[in-house]
């Protein structure tokens, strides 16, 4: 200690440590001036074999295509017929109005645990769209979206929530962490940015044994900060794996603003171009800038061109989970302050404006959604919910921990068994 | 073959057996690895199934999860086990647990290859023995040749297995079985009748120990090098004791154990890692839990100390004769 006390040379400024710090708290008026949004339609679309070197623009910039009118403009209007979009349009809704029926019943006690993805919809359902069925998504816990896109029974993703024994993952995993190779949905870690290098692995087998499907991943912008979003950069720059890397940067990791993953002086997509990565920033709020892409990135990878990196620029709308309170770390409205605005709402007046769609037919489906999730969550209730009774037998707690039961495990079966009928009576 | 030729032909076995054995590292491919273990295989198998990998352990062992999650079957080496801890994440958060998150939906049949051990004088980052880390994680499973024939035997039951496998080899006797004695010339494998090492395939199950020598006063426990400093202890004092070769830590044959000690009534462990936690604690527990009636004196462990591997003072810290000598003298009188 004693000789980091010495006197600073007086003819030298003292240095400072800066720490970073959100431009508005709670009490104070959101501030987005920050925020530099370009014109929808203005960004342009390079060749899906562009060198990265050359996407200097695109990592800095902001693809965006539905305009203040709700029309789509420029060179990345993806061409969609107007019944895939009131599908996209339609999966929006539904996983909104199952992050709204899931949280009650989080508040209600059915589980222990949610998280939304209110206001991110457009990040998972969209991109999910523009893959093809059989690519392999490694998500983080804020992509339910995908499961929804690939049409994932809704009262199987409750009964995980409610581990209960309809639980597919037979109640051993945190609720929301699910898990479906099925639907091309790999199992989510609590551990962050795992699944990084993970989908870059995936990717590089299917290379390695000349398949055609590619993977994508997703995370946050706070764990870009992992070493493990490092390893996967730079693995996938290497051996040109068939991947999308997507960042999610809803601007804040729990009550950590994206200023602390470095997000003050540079934007995360500009991070791909550094590992010679093609890299696209994307309104992350706009669901066919997202589709378009996507679809860039995935023809880029499919045809042996390497991956691409897309930063998602999109607001965590609501906390970061049910066991948060964000009024205690940002301004209270800044949610409606936010300038890209809301997804759902965007695909709407986007629909509505081409004569695709109509207030009275988007508030039918609405009722319509709330029902069906409403429906399917009666529906899991009869296989129980947490906290009331023992849904799983015993001796699933020691299965596939390996593939056999190695004697130490029967033995501690045993003993679980043998407490059973003390702890909880018949 | 010696141990390294032992391990080289087992990896090349497999490779010609499972199309989807896959082998990444760094320096694996072109040059066949530090120790020469990978020798020979990328220009044989091509370089999509014998690659060099970034130096990024987290890396190496997340994007052999990801292969296994598509269905291949990745053997990635981490060069020395002092520099597996990048991984630890990928290890212990992830391979040993996507099969029981997943409810089988997705698993990791890797088997991660790691020189390990003492008495090269590799100092504090080319000697430790980590394998308590990971003997402490369920899901995984941890095995440590001390034979070129075990090696090549178990190496391809470890790859063939769908558990993620940590593979220990003890790198001080890649070369010839080393007995203890730094002062005396090695021993090559050639002499030791374990270096008959058939070309084909053959495999040795997990979970299986090997008793080398069989006796009654006194049952040792020990794995990987100290199997040999072990044995060769007990021959030059003419101790019949019964020298147990774990070979895999997890599973761990505690038939063989119990069977052993029950019959001899004295129990002593042996092993390089510092001794605090270590494997031996865990032996140490079970034998007492299991055989107490029948032991005749407390459970010994002969270990490594409890600071980081010293380079000038190896030989002082590393659990050779001497040490092995006094504590039999100790456990027999007692």
């Amino acid at each position: 200690m004693a000789d980091r006390q010495s006197t600073p040379k007086s003819n030298l400024a003292p240095l400072s440590l800066h720490v970073p710090e959100p431009p508005s708290r709670p009490g104070d008026a959101p501030d987005f001036s920050h925020v530099e949004i370009l014109k929808a339609g203005v960004t342009p679309r390079p060749a899906e074999d562009s060198d990265p070197a050359a996407m200097r623009d695109h990592a800095y910039g902001l693809v965006r295509v539905l305009d203040d009118d709700g029309a789509a403009v420029g060179p990345w209007a993806p061409k969609l017929d107007a019944e895939t979009k009131r599908r996209m349009l339609k999966y929006m809704l539904r996983v909104r109005a199952f992050d709204d029926r899931m949280y009650r019943a989080q508040r209600q006690g059915k589980t222990s645990f949610y998280m939304k993805c209110t206001g991110e919809e457009a990040v998972a359902i969209p991109a999910t769209m523009a893959l093809d069925r059989d690519d392999m998504c490694f998500p983080s816990y804020r992509q339910q979206g995908i499961l929804i896109a690939r049409d994932y029974p809704l009262i199987d993703m409750i009964n995980q929530i409610y581990s209960n024994s309809a639980d597919p993952l037979k109640g051993r995993q945190l609720p929301i962490m699910y898990s479906s190779r099925e639907h091309g949905f790999f199992s989510i870690s609590g551990n962050l940015t795992t699944q990084y290098p993970q989908a870059v692995g995936y990717a590089m087998a299917s290379a390695a044994k000349g398949d055609t499907r590619i993977a994508a991943t997703w995370c946050g912008e706070g764990s870009t900060a992992e070493g493990d979003f490092h390893a996967a950069l730079t693995f996938a720059a290497v051996y040109n794996a068939p991947i999308i890397f997507n960042i999610v940067n809803n601007q804040w990791a729990i009550s950590s603003f994206s200023g602390f993953a470095g997000g003050e002086r540079t934007t995360f997509a500009a991070r791909g171009l550094g590992y010679g990565i093609a890299a696209l920033r994307v309104d992350g709020n706009d669901a066919l800038a997202v589709y378009a892409a996507t679809r860039w990135a995935a023809d880029r990878a499919r045809t042996n061109k390497g991956p691409t990196l897309i930063e998602h620029f999109t607001y965590r709308s609501e906390g970061h989970s049910t066991s948060d309170d964000p009024s205690g770390y940002r301004a209270a409205d800044e949610k409606t302050a936010w300038p890209l605005g809301d997804p759902i709402e965007r695909l709407k007046a986007h629909l509505v404006a081409s004569g695709e769609w109509d207030d009275d037919r988007h508030e039918a489906l609405r009722t319509e959604l709330s029902d069906e999730v409403k429906a399917a969550g009666k529906e899991a209730e009869k296989n129980g919910v947490l906290g009331h009774g023992l849904h799983q037998p015993f001796e699933t707690m020691f299965e596939d921990v390996y593939a056999d039961m190695p004697w130490h495990l029967r033995e501690q079966m045993e003993q679980a068994l043998a407490e059973k009928d003390a702890k909880w009576p018949k | 073959m010696n141990m390294i030729e032992a391990i080289n032909s087992a990896l090349d076995t497999m490779l010609d057996r499972d199309p989807d054995v896959v082998i990444l590292g760094e320096d694996v491919g072109y040059f066949g690895g530090v120790f020469r273990a990978t020798a020979g295989l990328q220009e044989k198998h091509g370089k999509t199934r014998v690659f060099d990998s970034p130096i990024s352990e987290n890396g190496i062992i997340g994007v052999a999860v990801g292969m296994g999650a598509y269905g291949l079957r990745p053997v990635p080496e981490i060069q020395f086990a002092d520099y597996i801890y990048p991984g630890l994440d990928q290890i212990v958060s992830e391979a040993a647990r996507i099969r029981y998150r997943s409810v089988g939906q997705f698993i990791a049949p890797m088997t991660i290859r790691s020189p390990y051990g003492g008495g090269i004088f590799g100092g504090q980052t080319h000697s430790q023995s980590p394998e308590s880390l990971f003997t402490h994680m369920s899901g995984v499973k941890t095995v440590i040749p001390s034979t070129p024939y075990d090696a090549k035997g178990l190496l391809i039951a470890a790859i063939e297995c769908d558990d993620p496998v940590v593979f220990f080899e003890p790198k001080r006797i890649y070369n010839g079985p080393f007995d203890g004695h730094y002062d005396r010339p090695v021993q090559p494998w050639a002499k030791h009748p374990a270096s008959d090492v058939p070309k084909d395939y053959y495999r040795i199950e997990l979970g299986k120990a090997n008793i080398v020598r069989v006796g009654e006063a006194v049952t040792v426990l020990a794995y990987g090098t100290m199997v040999h400093v072990a044995l060769a202890v007990v021959e030059e004092l003419g101790i019949d004791a019964e020298v147990i070769d774990l070979r895999s830590l997890v599973p761990l044959d505690i038939e063989a154990i119990e069977t052993s000690v029950r019959k001899t009534g004295r129990c002593m462990i042996v092993h390089e890692a510092t001794r605090t936690s270590g494997f031996g604690a865990e032996l140490s527990a079970l034998v007492q839990e299991r055989c107490f009636y029948h032991l005749e004196a407390p459970v010994i462990r002969v270990t490594g100390f409890d600071t980081p591997y010293p380079h000038s003072l190896e030989w002082a810290y590393f659990p050779g004769p001497i040490r092995i000598k006094t504590a039999l003298e100790k456990i027999l009188k007692d």
